[in-house]
This record gives structure tokens, C-alpha cells and sequence, in this order.
């Protein structure tokens, strides 16, 4: 703190006349502060309780009357103008001691930020989801059921008969006669009717098994299975709902053929190709009306009701959409290509 | 079912090209599986005779032969086969020739011999893999004949998938019957003649399993001359359909079962005792199939017999002792219609599979017998000679397929595909499929033909008519279906928001074989059987997970070998627990596992290396429960080392949802690092979806108005009192202004005795109606300090 020490100055006209030298010195003064603590020092100096503008006002008393308040006007106008001249510099100082300051605070955006790594889902279960998304809208549920499954809703419910062909055809992988793990999804549908009744409409993805590994083949992959029971389902419908599907899940307009075929639980039955960039067909699902045997094994009359059923293979099409090659890598579970999925 | 395309063209022969053929039959449902050429490409090979054979005079191996191609001069060529030799008439390619890989023939000189072409083999020409010598042509071929035209290669193998109900195109007949339905064309059927019995020999044949076997023919034929060889279009029929030429009764027979769909067997007539009974077999019956194998034949497997023994398996496989050899003189060819109930399953038990049973139990044409003997008959004659007996027919009409009667209504069939279908249409189609039709106002009533023994119910017909119409002319439709809204529970915690949690939490999600190595399993869980399969892929893939953790390791290990150090890996899926209580005897849950290991946090410029540890592990399985109730719900508790095995007896918790056990959290024991393969420490959690319970739906309380005061407190416990039984000691104070509870530090060293520990605790205090006074403040943290004084023996610390 600056101890103040009062000096009364003499004031004449003379001296009033000396006030633009006043201002003039106090704007040299503010420019050549260079931080906020000398632009105070001239801010006392010339405006304080001892500055040199203060003393001027304090001797106006010495003035005539009718000098006084125009000398008092100018005084008060030379002190408004260094007033201003101090403010300006003020905030010039403090934006630039900020500036400064920030300039110090800068640091190398590029650097990576702290944990940033999120994982991912299995490219198989990315497919599921969207499967599960296109018919969820359709309003079908999510249904799930056993892996290791009886020969009741494996086979027999499905019209698949002891030493029908199609259950040798299965490489089923058995524990016993009657318990096996299931070769397809289908069972689920079974399970549903058994203690739903129609109309339904249900969507069941899991984990199939088959006694066979190869390039081609794994012992266990991923079905999606659909089933559609109402009073009036018809076969152009089933055409329609995977067409659908099918452009959707690829989101492109796709060459899409159904092609005669056979599954016992489904008459009339196809499987559905799609034309590969490549101009081949492609497999890509089974499906079919619901056999009249299997709606009677689970007390749906098929004169009333009929419903439409497909399944499809999660690996195949999670191949075609993200261009896996290789069947067996999905259950290799290499963080080198699951990264690759977010 | 492969079958040459020119032999279809001999029974139909549509305007379509290959490739629409193909096509065409794919889409009727039989597909395609591959069209390819029945010999490589190549040009200017033709028919040649070895006219002299010498000995090469500087090599042992070589013959220096003159062949004539019907030229003016005969030509040089060396000759390294073995089976070349004077006379023989050979597959010549001359000078300027080009065998398939582009290989073109030029004038050469093999150790100093001139040789002018080359005699072919048949994998030289891409015919075949046969490369044992060169091609023995008939002695009647014409010589300086193209090749491809004597052999007619020009043609291609084409290889049909055929789905189970469709055997009845298990044969060039059957297939030339489909093809002529689609293109509305009639069939070339054979003229087969019965041929007229020159002896009067025959053999008694007894039907004492009626319903398995309701007609057999035999026929006698003597004095064959078994020397002599299939003629070359035989055998290039057979090649083409992938069957070996063995010798003429063989192909015979297989040629039969190729054209006509119909398995044929002929036994060696001197072999049989007696006369034919075709019946079950006796307790413990032996039979040495022609595989040399003796099998015990089961009690449901049907047999031919002779008056004193089994002499083959019926419709799968013939006996050694009574078959065909090249002593045999005289035969007895068997046509026999099996059920296919009787022959479906049997071959697989004795893990064959032929094809005679691969047709007998999808069913062959149960009028058929006659027509495949006498083609048979007719065959052998002209090729082995012979005198042939009348044909013997054992039947029994009442246990033949009868013929299947089946009406089709106009409004099912509209109402299941969805179109209106013209009558007409549909009149034609099913006259077109060779069923016997009768239209009326609404409805038609068909008797299906012998051959389509798969027609059996309407459904049969509707898919017939559409599949015939075409389902590429059937329009797509969007379904119609009511909208009821489904039921969607905010309770209910999905598997799939958990998963979510993971992936934020860096997780990446691996999917695992549900059948793991059994030798892993059982050190990692000694206590649990896992379901065993008595045929698995392989022995490290034979017994199914009791716990997702196996295979997780595995890729762990899988992961650290390709340098990837740092792996966080979960899975979700059943596990699958032998439980008699439990449905079919087996508890299949859903689980959600993970494991971690290698560094806490990516490496990065700001990290610190800190490897991963229970506490990383712990909070994300902390994570996953948050998501479900209130976190107080659950407790962790030190796991009894005793029950849970694969863990590190010091650092593994149960986790507890109320009393049930939800699963566990820890550090894999270290012992299992070197057995699994693994690389340093893995943290690993297993958690039953169905032990976390529903969701709470929030209820909101009002928030206090009034200020909340912090206090914090340090307590100096023993080592061994649990952090978790401090702070549910201080949350059931009894002091309803205790609003938060949080431990903050955990310290030992200067100034804390050795074997205690110091815990910071703070206190949140709020009272919902006033700000507390600092003297009611005070009491509350003395109201807590004393009670943990009594339970636990706690200090404050100085």
C-alpha cells in the first residue's frame, strides 16, 4: 500500500490549462503498464486520494464561482478520459494474462482418451438381433427352449418318424434313443404350441448340433426358427414375409427363388437361394407350410388353422452379410476378427 | 443320384438346353448339385491297333510299337504300360493332338526310339482316375474312330440331391418321368419283351415274413460265361453314374438299379440249398456278408434264406458264400419288393448303407418286379449268354402297398397357397403326374400311381400342383395378422441387456462349443459328471459344459497364444447339469460368464501397467447386478474352497441373490495355468441368469429438502473381519438419518498393529423434515462407533 501524503497544489489558470498535459502523461503511463499491478500504480497516481487530478479538484475552492464549474467540468472530463483510457487497458492486460494462461493449458488433442474401448456382440449374435428386430415389429416373440432335447419334440412332433430317412439324414448327436441334442430349432415351435394357442407368432433362435465338421460344417451352429399359425396363412404370405426379410437383412433388392423341397414338418416345403454377387444361387433358408401331422400333434386342427414355419442359418447368413470366409473362425473366438464387430 | 445327361435325352429328350435342363430339374425340386463333363478336353485321339510290340533295346520298362490308325503308314510310339501288347486295340493321341492341361502331342525320341503319339489311359484323357495302363478297347472298335465320338464323351455327368420322399427318381425312369411332367412331353419307355424260358428250372420261394416282404420273383439262369465283359456303353453308362464295371452279372444289376430305380441281387445258384425263404432271423443267426464281415443279425432284420441258411441280407446286402464269383456257372437273380418299413434303420445298424437300401427304405415301386427281371434277364443273356428258367413269383396281394386314394378340394388348396387356381390347371397337372383323376364340382378324387408311393395325404396333391405350377409363379404377399399388442415385462431383465453391460465394459462376447474336453472339465470341476456323447466329433469334444468357464478358457489360451495379452472375453448360453430331478434329467441353465486377464486398462500413454485383479473382475460382475435389483440385495461371500475347485481358495466370492447362490467370482487357481495353457492370472465370473430375479420397477421417494452432513470415520478392525460385514453392521444401525455409507480406504502399515486393519468410513446424515444439530450428529457417529466396538472389536484409530 502507498501511504498517502497529502500536498495541496496551488491551482491557477495556468495550470487548468495544463490538463491536457495531465491526460496526456497518464495515457503514456497506462500504455506502458504491462500487467494489471503497474496499470493500478498509474491508476493511483493520477486518480488516487494523492493523484495529481484529485489534487487539482481539491483546490477548485481557490476558483471563482464562475470559473469553478467549468474548470470542475473539464477536470471531471480529463478524469472520465483516463478513467477510460485505464479501463481499456485493463481488460487489454487481463485477456491478454488469460490468453497466456490458456496458451500454457494447451495440451495434444490427438492423444487417445482414457478408456475408450467398448467391446462387442459375436457377429453371429449381431444377426440374431436383427432377425429378432424384423419380426419383433411383426409382432412375433422371442421364444427359446431346451438344447438337449427329447425325440418327441426333435422328431416325432415334427412327422419325423423312428427310421424315417430324414432322421438318419440328421447326424443327430445321440446320448440315448430318446435324448439327443437337437438338430434344429423346430422343437421350439412344438414347445409353444403345446401351451399356446393360435394365433401365434414366434421367432426362436438358438444353437443346433450335427455329427459333422468340415470347411463346411460344425458340429454345433445357430438356427432362427419362425412359425406363423393363424385362421387364413397361406403360402404366398410365407413368400412374402421372407422376400421381405431377406431384402431387408441384406438392404439390397436381391434375386430371390424358392425352390421346391422337402421337410417332413412343412407341405408344401422350399428352400429359398439368393443370387450371390457372383450370379449364383445361394441357400439361405428352409421353409414350408405347416404339416397337417405336426399341427395334430399338438391339438391344432389343420382344417381350421394352417401357419407357415422357416428356419434359417445364423452362420450362412452372417457370412454373406459381414464376408467371413471361414465357417469355423466364428467358434475360434479370436479377438482379431470378434474386434472387428462393434 | 448322378446320371448322364445323353441317357436322359434317350427316355426324353425336351428343346432345352443344358443349362435350362439343369435348372429346370432344380427347380421341380430336385436339385442340382453339379453338371460335369464326362472325360477332359481333348482332341485328336482315336482308335488304334497295336500291330507289333517289342522290346525297347535300351529299356527294360519300354515297348517300341507300330500302330495302325487306319493310315497309310503305321505308326512308332513308345509305350511304357504294361498291359500294352500285340493286338490290342488302344486310344491313339497322334502327333498334333492336345490332352487336357493343354499337353500337346509332338514327334519325339524316347532313348533314342522315334515315337510318334501316345497311347492313353483313361486318366490321361480326364475320363477317369484308372491310370493302372492304357485304354483295352473292344476288339471290334473302328480303328481311326475318334474317341470321343466311339465313347460318346460329348455328355455330361449331371448330380441330383434328391430329398427323401422323392425315390422315385432314384433311377433314369423315374427322372425321365419328372422331366416329361414338366415339360408336358411323353417318356420313351422301354420295350421291355419277357423272355422266353429255355429250361424249365426254377426254385422254390416261400414268403414267411408277408408284410416285410409280400413279392419275390427268382428266375433261374444256367451255364453264363462269366469270361466275358460288359460291352463299352455299359460300362460308360455305369462310369457316368459313379459305378465301377466289376463284371457282367455285377453290372448288370447295378445298371437295372440305375435305369429302373429297382435293386436287383443274383446268387450264385450252386450255393443255394433247397429253395428261397425270405423270414426273420433264427436266435443268434450268423451271416458272412460279401464284405467278409460276419455280423450277428438282429432279430428285426429281414433275411433270404435257402433251406439251410441265411444267405443275404434282404434289400441291403448279399451273403459272401452265396454270391456271384468268377467258378460261377449257373445264377438265380432275385427282384423282390421289401417294405420300407421293414428296411428303414436296419442297414445303419450294422453301419452300412447301400445303394439297394438307400431305395428299399424310401420304397421302390411295388409293380416293378417283373419289368426289372426281365430287363436284367434280357441284358445278361445278350452279354454272358445262357439259358434262363420261367420266372417264379411268390406274393401276397393282401400285404402289397394298396393305392392310395386321396381327394383334393379346390377351396383347401386355394385357401392354403393363397391363389385361386384355375381347374383346368390343376385337372392337367394331376393328369400330367400320371394319377388316375376324377374332377368334380369342388374337388378331385385321385388314385395315386405305383410309382408315387410318397402321395399319400392332400397336402401331397397341393404341393404336387404348386410345385408343378411353379412357386416362382405363386406372388409374395404381406401377411395379415390382428394387432395384438404383446406382452413386454420392465421387470424381466433380458439376456441382452446384460450383454450389453459387458460390451460397454469392454467385453467382447465369444461364443464356445456347449461340448468341451472332458480331460479339462473334470480338473476344473472334479465334482460334476457332465453329460457324456457316446459319438462325438472328437474326444476333446465329448462331454457337454457344466460350466461355460471350459471353453472360455480355451479361447483365453487361443487368444494369448496369437499375442493378444490383454482378453476379456464373456459368453451367455445353457450349461448343461446332470440332475435327476430336472426335465429329461438334465438341468440345461442359462448362464453368463466372462473371463480377464492381462493388463486392467488397454495400454496407453496415460495407463500404468496395472495388470487386472479380482477387483476388476468383481466390479463388473457388480455392474451386471446393478442392472437387476438394488445392489444391497446381493452379497458376496468368501467361496468355500472345498466346493469350488478352479478357483483361488483366497480370492474367490459366491455370490448370493437373498439365500440362492447365484454363482461365483475369482481368480482361476493358479495350478490350472500351465494344464489350460494359460499366461498369466485369469479372473473369471459365472453367473445364473435365473438366480438374478426381476427387476425392481422404481418407485421414487421424495427428495430431502434439507442439507446433508459428512462424516468420516476410521475403525482399525482384525485382518479377517469382512469390509462387507462392517458396513451391514453400520447400515442396521438403527439410525434413520444414515442415508449414504461408503468405504473409502482401506489402511495397514505405520501406526496400525500388525494383523489389523485400518477402514475410512463416511456417513452421509440427512434428515427428510430438518437440518440436524452437530450434537445429534455426534451421537449418531458414537451410537455407530460403539456397535461396531461390541461386534467386531473396532477402534476408532488414533
Amino acid at each position: 500500500m502507498v501511504d498517502d501524503q497529502f500536498t495541496l497544489y496551488e491551482l491557477n489558470i495556468g495550470e487548468i490549462m495544463d490538463l491536457e498535459a495531465i491526460i496526456k502523461e497518464a495515457e503514456t503511463n497506462v500504455a506502458a503498464s504491462d500487467n494489471v499491478p503497474a496499470l493500478d500504480e498509474v491508476r493511483v497516481a493520477f486518480l488516487g486520494k494523492k493523484g495529481k487530478l484529485t489534487g487539482l479538484l481539491k483546490s477548485l475552492g481557490k476558483l471563482s464561482a464562475e470559473e469553478r464549474p467549468v474548470v470542475g467540468q473539464k477536470i471531471n472530463e480529463a478524469k472520465i478520459a483516463i478513467q477510460e483510457k485505464i479501463h481499456q487497458r485493463s481488460e487489454f492486460l487481463k485477456e491478454q494474462e488469460l490468453a497466456a494462461k490458456l496458451a500454457n493449458e494447451s495440451i495434444d488433442v490427438t492423444l487417445s482418451g482414457r478408456q475408450g474401448e467398448v467391446g462387442g456382440l459375436h457377429p453371429v449374435t449381431k444377426t440374431i438381433n436383427r432377425i429378432e428386430q424384423f419380426f419383433s415389429e411383426l409382432g412375433f416373440s422371442v421364444k427359446s427352449g431346451p438344447e438337449v432335447e427329447d425325440a418327441f419334440h426333435n422328431f416325432d412332433a415334427l412327422n419325423i418318424p423312428a427310421h424315417h430317412p430324414a432322421r438318419a439324414d440328421h447326424d443327430t448327436f445321440y446320448f440315448n434313443p430318446d435324448l439327443m441334442l437337437r438338430t434344429q430349432t423346430s422343437g421350439v415351435q412344438i414347445r409353444t404350441m403345446e401351451k399356446e394357442a393360435p394365433p401365434l407368432r414366434i421367432i426362436s433362435p438358438g444353437r443346433v448340433y450335427r455329427n459333422d465338421y468340415d470347411q463346411t460344417h460344425t458340429p454345433m451352429f445357430h438356427q432362427v426358427e419362425g412359425l406363423m399359425v393363424d385362421k387364413n396363412v397361406t403360402f404366398t404370405e410365407l413368400k412374402g414375409i421372407l422376400h421381405d426379410f431377406l431384402e431387408n437383412f441384406f438392404e439390397a433388392s436381391l434375386h430371390v427363388r424358392f425352390r421346391p423341397s422337402y421337410f417332413p414338418f412343412t407341405e408344401p416345403s422350399a428352400e429359398v437361394d439368393v443370387m450371390g454377387e457372383n450370379g449364383k444361387w445361394l441357400e439361405v433358408l428352409g421353409c414350408g407350410m405347416v404339416h397337417p401331422n405336426v399341427l395334430k400333434s399338438v391339438g391344432i386342427d389343420p382344417e381350421e388353422y394352417s401357419g407357415f414355419a422357416f428356419g434359417m442359418g445364423v452362420e450362412r447368413l452372417t457370412m454373406l452379410r459381414y464376408n467371413v470366409t471361414d465357417l469355423r473362425s466364428f467358434f475360434e473366438n479370436d479377438l482379431r476378427l470378434l474386434k472387428q464387430f462393434k | 443320384m448322378k446320371f448322364s445327361e445323353k441317357w436322359l435325352r434317350e427316355w426324353v429328350n425336351p428343346a432345352l438346353s443344358r443349362e435350362e435342363l439343369a435348372e429346370q430339374i432344380t427347380m421341380a425340386g430336385l436339385e442340382v448339385d453339379s453338371v460335369s463333363p464326362v472325360a477332359g478336353d481333348f482332341t485328336g485321339v482315336v482308335v488304334g491297333e497295336v500291330v507289333e510290340c517289342g522290346q525297347h533295346p535300351d529299356a527294360d520298362k519300354l515297348r517300341v510299337t507300330k500302330v495302325n490308325i487306319g493310315g497309310e503308314e503305321l505308326l512308332d510310339i513308345v509305350c511304357g504300360a504294361p498291359n500294352c501288347r500285340l493286338g490290342l486295340k488302344v486310344a491313339v493321341a497322334v502327333v498334333g493332338a492336345v490332352l487336357p492341361g493343354n499337353f500337346k502331342i509332338k514327334k519325339a525320341k524316347l532313348r533314342g526310339q522315334p515315337s510318334h503319339g501316345m497311347l492313353c489311359s483313361f486318366s490321361e484323357l480326364g475320363i477317369s482316375d484308372d491310370h493302372d495302363g492304357i485304354i483295352e478297347l473292344p476288339a471290334d472298335a473302328p480303328i481311326g474312330t475318334d474317341i470321343r465320338e466311339y465313347l460318346d464323351l460329348d455328355d455330361v455327368t449331371i448330380e441330383v440331391d434328391l430329398t427323401p420322399n422323392r425315390a422315385d427318381c432314384l433311377g433314369l425312369m423315374g427322372l425321365a418321368r419328372e422331366v416329361g411332367v414338366l415339360n408336358n412331353q411323353d417318356v420313351n419307355m422301354l420295350g421291355i419283351q419277357p423272355v422266353s424260358p429255355s429250361i424249365d428250372d426254377t426254385l422254390s420261394i416261400e414268403l414267411e415274413a408277408g408284410e416285410a416282404c409280400p413279392r419275390y420273383l427268382g428266375r433261374v439262369i444256367r451255364n453264363i460265361n462269366l469270361s466275358a465283359t460288359s460291352p463299352i456303353w455299359l460300362q460308360e453308362k455305369l462310369r457316368r453314374s459313379g459305378v465301377r464295371s466289376i463284371d457282367p452279372v455285377v453290372d448288370v444289376t447295378n445298371y437295372v438299379l440305375l435305369e429302373l430305380g429297382h435293386p436287383m441281387h443274383a446268387f450264385d445258384l450252386d450255393k443255394l440249398n433247397g429253395g428261397i425263404k425270405v423270414r426273420f432271423p433264427k436266435e443268434g443267426e450268423k451271416l458272412t456278408l460279401l464284405d467278409g464281415n460276419e455280423v450277428e443279425v438282429k432279430p428285426d432284420t429281414l433275411l433270404i434264406a435257402d433251406h439251410n441258411e441265411a444267405v443275404a441280407m434282404a434289400g441291403i446286402f448279399g451273403g459272401l458264400h452265396s454270391g456271384v464269383s468268377d467258378e460261377s456257372k449257373h445264377i438265380f437273380l432275385e427282384s423282390a419288393f421289401f417294405a420300407p418299413l421293414a428296411i428303414a434303420g436296419k442297414a445303419r445298424q450294422y453301419g452300412l448303407h447301400t445303394d439297394a437300401s438307400h431305395r428299399y427304405e424310401r420304397g421302390v415301386d411295388f409293380k416293378l418286379q417283373r419289368t426289372a427281371m426281365e430287363r436284367a434277364t434280357q441284358l445278361l443273356l445278350d452279354i454272358v449268354g445262357g439259358e434262363a428258367g420261367p420266372i417264379t413269383e411268390a406274393v401276397l396281394e393282401q400285404h402289397l402297398p394298396k393305392a392310395k386314394h386321396i381327394r383334393l378340394r379346390l377351396a383347401k388348396l386355394n385357401k392354403l397357397i393363397g391363389i385361386e387356381f384355375e381347374k383346368q390347371t390343376v385337372t392337367e397337372i394331376l393328369t400330367r403326374l400320371g394319377l388316375d383323376v376324377s374332377e368334380h364340382e369342388a374337388h378331385w378324387d385321385v388314385i395315386a400311381p405305383s410309382f408315387r408311393f410318397d402321395f399319400a395325404i392332400e397336402e401331397d396333391l397341393i404341393e404336387e400342383v404348386a410345385r408343378v405350377y411353379g412357386y416362382n409363379n405363386i406372388p409374395n404377399v404381406n401377411p395379415q395378422a390382428s394387432l395384438k399388442m404383446r406382452q413386454a415385462k420392465e421387470s424381466q431383465i433380458s439376456t441382452n441387456e446384460l450383454k450389453q453391460v459387458l460390451v460397454d465394459r469392454d467385453y467382447q462376447e465369444a461364443i464356445t462349443y456347449s461340448f468341451v474336453d472332458p480331460k479339462v472339465q473334470s480338473q476344473l470341476f472334479p465334482d460334476v459328471d457332465g453329460l457324456v456323447l457316446p459319438h462325438p466329433i472328437s474326444s476333446d469334444m465329448s462331454v457337454m459344459r457344466v460350466s461355460l468357464l471350459t471353453g472360455l478358457m480355451q479361447a483365453v489360451s487361443h487368444n494369448q497364444k496369437r499375442q493378444q495379452s490383454r482378453v476379456r472375453l464373456f459368453e451367455t448360453g445353457l450349461r448343461f447339469v446332470p440332475d435327476e430331478t430336472a426335465e429329461m434329467g438334465i438341468r440345461q441353465e442359462q448362464m453368463i460368464a466372462g473371463v480377464i486377464s492381462g493388463l486392467a486398462l488397454p495400454e496407453s500413454w496415460d495407463t500404468d501397467g496395472r495388470k487386472c485383479d479380482f477387483f476388476d473382475v468383481k466390479g463388473d460382475v457388480e455392474a451386471l447386478l446393478s442392472q437387476c435389483v438394488q445392489p444391497g440385495q446381493f452379497r458376496f461371500e468368501r467361496a468355500d474352497a472345498n466346493t469350488v475347485k478352479m478357483l483361488h481358495p483366497g480370492q474367490a466370492a459366491a455370490v448370493f441373490n437373498g439365500d440362492t447362490l447365484v454363482g461365483y467370482v475369482g481368480a482361476l487357481h493358479p495350478k490350472f495355468e500351465k494344464t489350460l495353457s494359460l499366461n498369466g492370472k485369469v479372473f473369471v465370473f459365472e453367473l445364473a441368469i435365473s438366480a438374478l430375479g426381476d427387476k425392481d420397477i422404481p418407485s421414487a421417494k421424495e427428495i430431502s429438502k434439507q442439507s446433508a452432513s459428512r462424516r468420516d470415520l476410521a475403525v482399525v478392525v482384525k485382518e479377517e473381519v469382512p469390509a462387507a460385514d462392517i458396513l451391514s453392521s453400520v447400515e442396521k444401525c438403527g439410525v434413520n438419518q444414515l442415508v449414504g455409507l461408503n468405504l473409502f480406504d482401506v489402511y495397514r502399515g505405520e501406526g496400525i498393529s500388525e494383523g489389523y486393519k485400518s477402514l475410512a468410513i463416511s456417513l452421509t446424515l440427512q434428515d427428510d423434515e430438518r437440518t440436524l444439530e452437530e450434537a445429534e450428529i455426534q451421537s449418531i457417529v458414537n451410537t455407530v462407533v460403539d456397535k461396531l466396538g461390541t461386534e467386531f472389536g473396532a477402534s476408532l484409530r488414533d
